[in-house]
């Protein structure tokens, strides 16, 4: 019986021939990405030994820049840190500073093949790339930085044979939505995704899946390595790397088919989005007050894009905060050129700096008390952006920016 | 051999619920006040030392936040569920908190039952009807790490992270 993408990884990683479902693993850490959270004074440990330099990555994302006294204390702790042992990827408050999800994608430090930790629960977003990339806790990123290892269970792998195409104002988010709708949370299982779907599935709308994969509960969630991704990387990254595909009779405990040329505009309702999506006009009478593109997820070009193409010539509704957060500081100046932005402001959506900011309830909209938010962006639990009498609803860039102009959720198809 | 007295939770009990975000960087005692404010407000004022959690499906979704060390500051001595967030289960193993997957524990327990876990068969019993239920084992190292006070005392042994005494 053959591999999983997975279990090739974790079999390389851990110097064995063949890994199952089943195993735990000791494996070796290609790439450890650090937050400014991980230096905050609540969290940190004093680090004495790091493993290996090169193999850390810092960047700061969650409070940036520093919005209080206490994010400013950590900031400034792991400054010296990274000074201290030498870290040359280090991604301060900058132009190259971002969510760290997406500075990893932009700068292909997520290699086809290799193994990345970072201590923050969307790192499995890497898992576009190719990579074994897994959110873990404080503890077992400092185990990693400083033993160069970390250990992982070995689940069974669903796979998602994609095919077709995603018909115009249909975006990555809405698959999500389908899969989180459809087949509900995958906990203690990973998720591979390939088919010939793929080729017309870009670099960035397979991050946006990827990365909703912490919030099916997924151990991994990982794409085959195809052209398409392997120019990505050889143009951003000149690291030697072993791209892993599936054998043939790799063991799978489900096959599932998905026709993106089947798939609609959805929404998650407040909550969770477990078993828990809706077409858009199922919600269309709902009024909201803040209307959010942004976080790991969302913060892309293409997204930028797609909410700008929807605004183009409009304006909000009367009532409404529209917050546009592009994922680093060089997709907003991407956005920038592209125009995107003018379009944007013009329409009078608030474009903020790269930051987590209102995708976890941290600064720069945290929602109040009673209100009601779209969001395009990772997590739409109970108080996740603030206030927990506040209603999160999910969608896609698109669903989100039309949502702004109409004053109430819609479908972008009705506003266009 | 654990036993205690048991709270029941439903399916997909995130992180978030039992360490909200806007307490992420609060003190440890802060955050223990906080578990389970937005669903069970008052919980942490019921709750006693040693008490056990027994949660449905997908227990612990969500966030790296150390929502384990909230609840084993709350006093819970386990939590027994039907499955187990993959990132809340490294952090149970690394903040101690002894935290099992128990296929059909949900259904077995009625509040205010006691749960008897054995960690040597990796069973579970209700105290007062007697049913017994089989726990998915933990491999050998992540339990006794889990019962060894976690990752942090192990690393400051192997003089990796400076020592906080009585900080696990
Ligand atoms: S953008 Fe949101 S989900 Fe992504 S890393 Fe930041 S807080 Fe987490």
């Amino acid at each position: 019986m053959g591999m999983t993408i997975i279990e090739k990884i974790f079999a390389r990683a851990s110097h064995q021939a063949k890994v199952a479902a089943g195993d735990m693993v000791v494996v070796d850490v290609d790439v450890s990405v650090m937050l400014d959270s991980s230096f905050h004074a609540n969290h940190r440990r004093r680090i004495l030994k790091v493993h290996d330099p090169e193999k850390i990555v810092v960047v700061y994302d969650h409070m940036v820049p520093a919005p209080d006294r206490m994010s400013a204390e950590g900031h400034v702790y792991g400054r010296a840190f990274a000074k201290q042992f030498g870290i040359r990827r280090f991604h301060d408050v900058g132009p190259d500073q971002g969510i760290s999800h997406a500075v990893v994608a932009d700068r292909a430090y997520a290699l086809p093949g290799s193994v990345l930790v970072c201590g923050d629960s969307h790192t499995c977003a890497s898992g576009a790339f190719n990579c074994a990339a897994r959110g873990v806790g404080q503890p077992d990123l400092l185990g990693a930085i400083t033993t160069g290892k970390t250990w992982f269970k070995v689940g069974d792998t669903v796979r998602y044979d994609l095919v077709g195409q995603l018909r115009p104002g249909v975006s990555a988010k809405d698959v999500f939505l389908y899969l989180a709708g459809t087949y509900g949370h995958h906990t203690n299982q990973n998720i591979e995704f390939g088919g010939p779907g793929l080729a017309h599935l870009g670099i960035n709308a397979r991050r946006t899946i990827a990365t909703m994969g912490a919030e099916l509960s997924a151990e991994f969630a990982t794409f085959e390595a195809d052209q398409t991704l392997l120019d990505y990387v050889r143009a951003r990254n000149s690291t030697p790397f072993e791209a892993q595909n599936p054998d043939p009779d790799a063991r799978y405990v489900d096959r599932r088919t998905v026709d993106l040329d089947a798939m609609e505009p959805l929404v998650a309702l407040p909550d969770t989005v477990i078993r828990n999506s809706v077409p858009v006009g199922d919600v269309e009478q709902e009024t909201i007050q803040q209307a959010f593109i942004g976080s790991c997820a969302n913060g892309t070009l293409d997204d930028l894009a797609e909410a700008a193409r929807v605004v183009k010539g409009r304006k909000v509704a009367p009532g409404v905060r529209f917050l546009v957060t592009p994922g680093t500081q060089q997709v907003f100046q991407q956005a920038l050129v592209a125009g995107y932005v003018q379009t944007l402001m013009e329409a009078g959506a608030v474009v903020t700096p790269a930051t987590c900011g209102a995708c976890f309830g941290g600064h720069m909209g945290v929602l109040g008390a009673g209100e009601t938010c779209i969001t395009a962006s990772t997590r739409n639990f109970k108080g996740r952006m603030g206030d927990p009498t506040a209603r999160i609803f999910m969608a896609s860039p698109a669903t989100v920016a039309a949502s702004a102009i109409a004053g109430h959720i819609v479908n972008s198809a009705k506003i266009g | 051999m654990v036993s205690g007295a048991v709270w029941t939770f439903d399916d997909n009990i995130n992180t978030d619920l039992i360490l909200p975000g806007d307490m992420l960087f609060a003190t440890e005692a802060e955050q223990r006040r906080a578990v389970f404010r937005a669903n069970r407000p008052g919980w942490v004022d019921e709750v006693h030392q040693g008490d056990v959690i027994v949660g449905g499906l997908n227990f612990g979704m969500g966030s790296s936040r150390p929502a384990a060390r909230s609840l084993r500051n709350a006093g819970v001595a386990a939590v027994l569920a039907e499955s187990i967030n993959g990132l809340f289960f490294r952090n149970a193993v690394n903040f101690g908190l002894i935290a099992l997957e128990v296929p059909g524990v949900h259904a077995a327990f009625v509040e205010g039952q006691t749960a008897i876990v054995s960690l040597e068969d990796f069973t579970v019993r209700n105290r007062e009807s007697n049913i017994v239920l089989q726990a998915r084992p933990i491999p050998q190292m992540l339990l006794d790490l889990m019962l060894g006070g976690g990752l942090y005392p192990h690393l400051e042994r192997k003089g990796l992270l400076e020592p906080r005494l009585g900080v696990p």
